[in-house]
Formats: structure tokens, sequence, C-alpha cells
């Protein structure tokens, strides 16, 4: 693990890179990495998250500023603006029923090929998709999400950046923490190592590849 | 009683002391207004809560305490928070009992439609598919129906949501239940007739020879 500033945490994305990026309607979304993107003007990004929050928070930042080409998300909707730029065409949605995508996000992180669901069978989702049987049910074949870069937020990083998270904030993150090639963590409060207990951490420090440092 | 609250008011009797409950947006978020005394249930909230109380007093609101739709909720004792995948291995495991969703239409099979309006509406299905696919018990509540046109139909015109029935809907006038593929009228609301709920209902409804009136 190493520490770095916010700035040098975003120069190592490239434009086009796949990112994903934790949060839930904004919450538990890292806010200083999302506004050193738009400042950096990182450009042509494939963003995978829940949802594009709304405008002026959060993935709402990166929409307004159009540096998104596509998005991989269960919700768009209480973001007029990623439906505008959807409707003309200047960027990509793909619509992903919550709990698939969460679970193909898992499979990208716990090696697994995809996963087989019930959900989305016999309605638009299922559009191009294999069809499995197992014992007599029917399942859709999701296959595993990875990305270049996770962008994952927590309440407590130690200094080994071991993570833990707080209330509702944890949503996605740490299991984008598992999925992306180079993970980047930014917490509100970083603290000494041995002030998380081992049974609190959620994110052991292994996965955890930079560890942004205060302002 | 206003439409909203006969919906919710009537839903809430159906929400048992220690189910794993889960509302939509809506009048679904109604039913938490009206469970009876001494009932608890344990409301889910998709983002990584169980255990979702009111919205906190003014001044206390949590940024990290939010419902589904990023609102400040509160936490109630016995409480637990989680990541998503546990969130939905909870809905799409069948840990949960209930789930209340609202609907744009029900087709008379029990197949609902409530994520999409082609070319209208495209917010994305959010947590709906998995929840009418993986919950125990499914309900969902609509006015019965919209602009004078039935919201209960032959056949859906909007994409469906699961190819998994719905176990029951609650209108402002009735309550309707899907067994073995059919809509039977269980109760009629206070004041309205069988007759009227027949001209307001598109589907085909079987109609048992006594309808009682729901009790609110």
């Amino acid at each position: 693990m190493q520490t770095v500033s916010v700035e040098q945490s975003v120069a190592m994305i490239p434009d086009g890179a796949t990112l994903m990026i934790g949060g839930f309607m904004g919450v538990g979304t890292p806010e200083r990495l999302i506004d050193e993107i738009v400042r950096q003007n990182k450009r042509d990004l494939t963003v995978v998250a829940n949802d594009t929050a709304v405008p002026g928070r959060g993935i709402g930042k990166l929409v307004t500023a159009k540096l998104v080409r596509k998005v991989i998300a269960s919700h768009i909707g209480l973001n007029p603006e990623t439906q505008q730029q959807m409707m003309a065409g200047k960027m990509e949605v793909e619509l992903v029923p919550q709990g698939t995508l969460i679970e193909r996000i898992r499979a990208g992180g716990y090696g697994l090929g995809g996963i087989l669901t019930q959900t989305g069978v016999g309605t638009p989702v299922e559009n191009g998709k294999q069809r499995i049987e197992v014992n007599g049910k029917t399942y859709l074949l999701e296959v595993a999400l990875r990305a270049d870069f996770a962008l994952v937020h927590a309440f407590l990083s130690d200094y080994m950046g071991n993570l833990s998270y707080a209330l509702t904030a944890r949503n996605f993150n740490p299991v984008m923490a598992m999925a992306a090639d180079t993970v980047v963590a930014n917490a509100d409060n970083i603290v000494p190592v041995g002030v998380l207990a081992p049974d609190h951490v959620v994110t052991p420090a292994p996965l955890v590849d930079y560890l942004v440092a205060n302002a | 009683m206003e439409p909203q609250a006969v919906i919710a008011r009537r839903i809430a009797r159906e929400l048992k002391s220690g189910m794993l409950v889960n509302l939509g947006i809506g009048i679904p978020t109604l039913v938490a207004n009206h469970l009876s005394a001494g009932v608890h249930v344990f409301f889910q909230s998709e983002n990584g809560l169980i255990g979702t109380g009111a919205p906190p007093e003014e001044g206390m609101a949590h940024p990290t305490l939010t419902d589904a739709g990023g609102r400040p909720v509160t936490a109630l004792p016995g409480a637990s928070t989680f990541d998503s995948a546990m969130s939905f291995g909870l809905i799409r495991g069948g840990h949960v009992d209930v789930t209340v969703l609202g609907g744009l239409q029900v087709d008379q099979h029990g197949h609902l439609a409530n994520w999409m309006i082609p070319g209208k509406m495209v917010p994305g299905m959010g947590g709906a598919m998995d929840l009418v696919t993986g919950a125990k018990r499914v309900i969902v509540a609509m006015q019965h129906t919209a602009k004078g046109a039935s919201k209960i139909v032959k056949k859906c015109s909007l994409p469906i949501t699961s190819l998994r029935p719905v176990d029951l809907v609650v209108t402002e006038l009735a309550v309707i239940a899907f067994r073995d593929g059919r809509a039977t009228l269980l109760e009629t609301a206070p004041g309205v007739s069988v007759a009227d709920i027949v001209v307001a209902t598109e589907a085909e409804l079987a109609i048992p020879d006594q309808v009682p009136q729901m009790a609110l």
C-alpha cells in the first residue's frame, strides 16, 4: 500500500479507463476523487456504479462534466442529465438489476466467470444472454465485471489501508475493492494501526493499493 | 379516508411481528405509518440497512444513514448494516418475507410492470426485479386506475418486471389475490360494490360468492 495525494491518485487514471465507483445516491462515494477527476478532466470513462446520483453530487459531477462515455448502473432516474445524454446518444447506458450488478462485481472479485440468477428471466434484461436450466429452474448467465480502478470510500482507514465503513455508506465499496486491478481508497478518518480491531476490518489492507492522504 | 391511506392501511395488516419487509417508494413507504401498536417488523433498505426507522428530527440527519432514495432515516434498536451483496442476497435468497411495491400495471396472471415506460420513462430497474423475483411474498400497492384506465389488465402492455407473479394487489377499491394464475377478488373497500370493481377492472376477475369488506 502506498499513500498518495489526491492529485497523484487521479493522475494514474488514463482517459478511457473503466472505473468502479462506490456509493448509493452519492452516499459512500469518494467525493474528493470525483472532484479531482473533474479538475484533471479525465475523459471517455466507463463508470460501473449503482447509480449516477444527482447533478452536483458524486458521479453526477462526472456526468455534468461530460466525462462519462458509458455507464453500467441499476438506476439513473434521479439524474436528468444522465437521461438527456443517453437519449441524445452521447452516453451509452447499460441498465442492470441492482442485485445482478453487485453479483457481477462480486464474481469479478472472487474469481468467478459469472453468476446464475432468475432475476431478469422473461424481461428485456434477458436479451442476448444465455439461459441455463439447473434442477428444473431457469436462470440467466450474468458475466463477471471487473475494472481498471476501484474508487472506494471508507469511514476509517488505518495507516496500512485496512478499511471499515459507516452505516449505509458501505454499499458497493467493499465488493468493488475486490474487483479492480488498482484500488484507490479515500477515508474520512485515517487512524494508527491497531485502532481498528481485526473483527472490524471489512476490507483487508492487502486489497488497497493506494490510500489518499488527508488534504 | 384518502385512497393512498386505504391502500397503506390495508397492507399494514399483512405484516406481522418479526417479519423482514422491504417497502418500495411511493404508497408502499406509507405502509410503515399504519402498523398496529405492538407489531414490530424489520424494515430493510436495500442500500444496506435492516431496522430502518422514521426520518430523523430536524437537525439530526446523518449523511451516511439513508434509505434507498438517499433520504435521511433513523436506525431502530437492533438495526444492522451490511454491503450491497448481502443486501441483495437477503432479497434474492428468499430471506425477505414481504416486499411492497408500486405498480404501473398488473395483468390477470399476476405479472407486474413497474420499471419502465418505453420511450418515456427509463429510470432503471434498481432493485425492483430482484425484489419481485426473490421475496417470499410480493404485494403491489397502487391506485386501481390511471387517467380512467384500469391498471389491472388482461395483458401488460409495458415490459414486465419478473415472470414471477405477485401474490396480492391492494388498491383503493379492492384486494385481489393471484393464485393458480388467476386474479381473484378477495375484498372490497368500504362503500365500493363488486359491480364497481368489475367496471373499473379490465382483467377477468374470479369472484367468490361472498366478498367481504376490507377491515381497516
